[in-house]
């Protein structure tokens, strides 16, 4: 009963961020500001994630494969495709899930606690549309291009791996990354990560805007945000790859 | 002026407000006064929109609240403005930035003619030299009077006070009242300040309004509190034997049995004698 009015909540306050904006300059200058918390703080993180989960999953692949009739090629192949297909949106989403989730919902904890929501609202500002929509929007334009800048950087970790450990060499490496690439891989990446953008972005939202008493409180709802929106990620991610790569696997 | 008429407010089984009714007069600072859990800050929050209440009516110097659009009130809250008991200063903007800010969403000044007018408003609350300080930086009072520049940047006609001294030493508190009450006149705003502050209730209190359980209890002005018999309104107001002493002398004052501050010199010059 509980899920019911949790998401009957969420969606209200989807509802209530579409209104015209009072001032479209202070949105844009909200939205930029977003995309610069969002988007460029976690560029550090995210680029130190993705170099070693390429560079890692290089070495283990090459581990596993043992027979001799297996071309080196195919590691670059295995790293390219689980790092496009998995590593890069799902798990960077993961760690973004925690940075960005965590900060959204203490935000916006913090100003609902401190009154600062009431101010604006007194102001005669629509707090959904002015607090939640510029970072939804943020997350969705910075978050998919992470996830493309986590791709290459992987790929890069990889080869830098492999090479550097004499598992194979950088032109083997080169001409494995273009043997039966397929580019809707990347597509269907992407499209996970706008999906999870959306996830990561608006469920920290709806648990911080709205947080109930002191201090205590916003450190729970935080927590709440970050495994919940952990969980319905990894969910997302088991029902996008069954919609959008079962049929091709068949 | 704002009119309430029979507000009833309750959240789920806690019945919080029970057919009040008051009406707050333009250019004069109304205080709603009681315990704490008395319903005071619910009343102002229904009267801002915050909440809604059950049943009853708010009218706006002759027009509706309850009844509007959601734009209307947009339009209406524009003309509205709040100081808050925790003083809901945006942490991430410095003082200047937060006087601004209402500015910078509603008006169509260009950044010259709204600084000038942000430094106005910080002149007025005495502010001058905290433009580029963060409100982390400041002190409780300096907080306060950033919330009261905030409040009126935009020259509302309606200016609510949410326990504008909680947390103040008394000195800095008659400051910040001093403030809120010249700024009512000098603008002739309907001023809605919620309080328990004694010393607010004897220096503002102009109309003010007694909540008790939810209930309307008694109205009158800080003279006629003095010699109220309302037992609870006594309780509250009075509640130290100080406070009670104070109230007796005041009382006796008034009767003539002895003489008070203002007359007294004036008694001596005529050779009366003073009890």
């Amino acid at each position: 009963m509980e899920f019911f009015t949790h998401f009957g909540r969420y969606l209200i306050m989807l509802k209530g961020m579409f209104t015209k904006p009072e001032n479209h300059k202070m949105y844009w200058k909200e939205f930029m500001h977003q995309c610069n918390d969002i988007g460029i703080r976690s560029l550090g993180i995210v680029s130190i994630i993705s170099v070693f989960i390429g560079a890692v999953s290089a070495v283990q692949t090459a581990y596993q494969l043992v027979s001799p009739i297996i071309p080196k090629t195919t590691i670059a192949q295995i790293v390219r495709d689980t790092v496009i297909l998995e590593f890069a949106p799902t798990l960077v989403c993961i760690v973004l899930a925690g940075v960005i989730g965590s900060k959204i919902a203490s935000e916006l904890g913090n100003m609902r606690v401190s009154e600062q929501i009431d101010a604006l609202e007194i102001m005669g500002i629509n707090t959904k549309s002015y607090l939640i929509m510029p970072k939804i929007a943020a997350a969705l334009l910075t978050i998919p291009l992470l996830v493309v800048i986590s791709m290459v950087l992987g790929i890069i970790g990889g080869r830098l791996a492999g090479t550097a450990s004499g598992i194979l060499s950088s032109d083997t490496f080169d001409r494995g990354l273009l043997q039966n690439f397929i580019p809707y891989n990347v597509f269907f990446a992407l499209i996970k990560s706008y999906t999870f953008a959306f996830i990561i972005s608006s469920v920290p939202a709806y648990y911080g805007y709205h947080v109930k008493g002191g201090a205590l409180e916003i450190g729970r709802s935080s927590t709440k945000s970050v495994v919940v929106s952990c969980i319905l990620l990894l969910f997302a991610d088991y029902i996008l790859t069954q919609l959008l790569l079962t049929p091709a696997a068949t | 002026m704002i009119e309430f008429k029979n507000i009833h407010k309750s959240f789920g089984e806690n019945v919080v407000l029970t057919d009040v009714s008051h009406v707050m007069q333009t250019g004069s600072c109304n205080l709603i006064i009681g315990t704490s859990g008395s319903g005071k800050t619910v009343l102002q929050k229904c009267l801002v929109g915050l909440f809604e209440p059950d049943s009853g009516a708010i009218i706006y110097d002759g027009t509706s609240f309850t009844d509007m659009t959601e734009e209307n009130r947009k339009e209406l809250r524009q003309q509205i403005g709040m100081l808050f008991q925790g003083s809901a200063l945006f942490d991430s903007m410095t003082v200047e930035q937060n006087v601004m800010f209402p500015l910078d969403m509603f008006s169509h000044m260009n950044h010259k003619e709204k600084q000038k007018r942000v430094n106005e408003v910080l002149a007025r609350v005495n502010l001058e030299d905290a433009n580029k300080k963060f409100p982390a930086e400041i002190s409780g009072g300096m907080k306060k009077r950033v919330g009261i520049a905030r409040a009126i940047v935009l020259n509302p006609k309606y200016l609510f006070c949410d326990e504008p001294n909680s947390g103040l030493d008394p000195q800095t508190s008659m400051v910040i009242d001093k403030l809120i009450y010249d700024i009512t006149k000098e603008f002739n705003m309907t001023t809605v300040i919620n309080t328990h502050d004694m010393n607010s209730v004897m220096e503002i209190g102009e109309n003010i309004l007694y909540m008790f359980e939810g209930k309307k209890e008694w109205t009158g002005n800080n003279e006629e509190i003095i010699f109220s018999k309302n037992e609870r309104l006594n309780a509250f107001i009075f509640a130290s034997k100080f406070l009670q002493d104070a109230k007796d002398m005041r009382m006796l004052e008034a009767k003539g049995i002895i003489a008070d501050d203002r007359n007294m010199e004036e008694m001596l010059n005529n050779g009366e004698e003073i009890k």
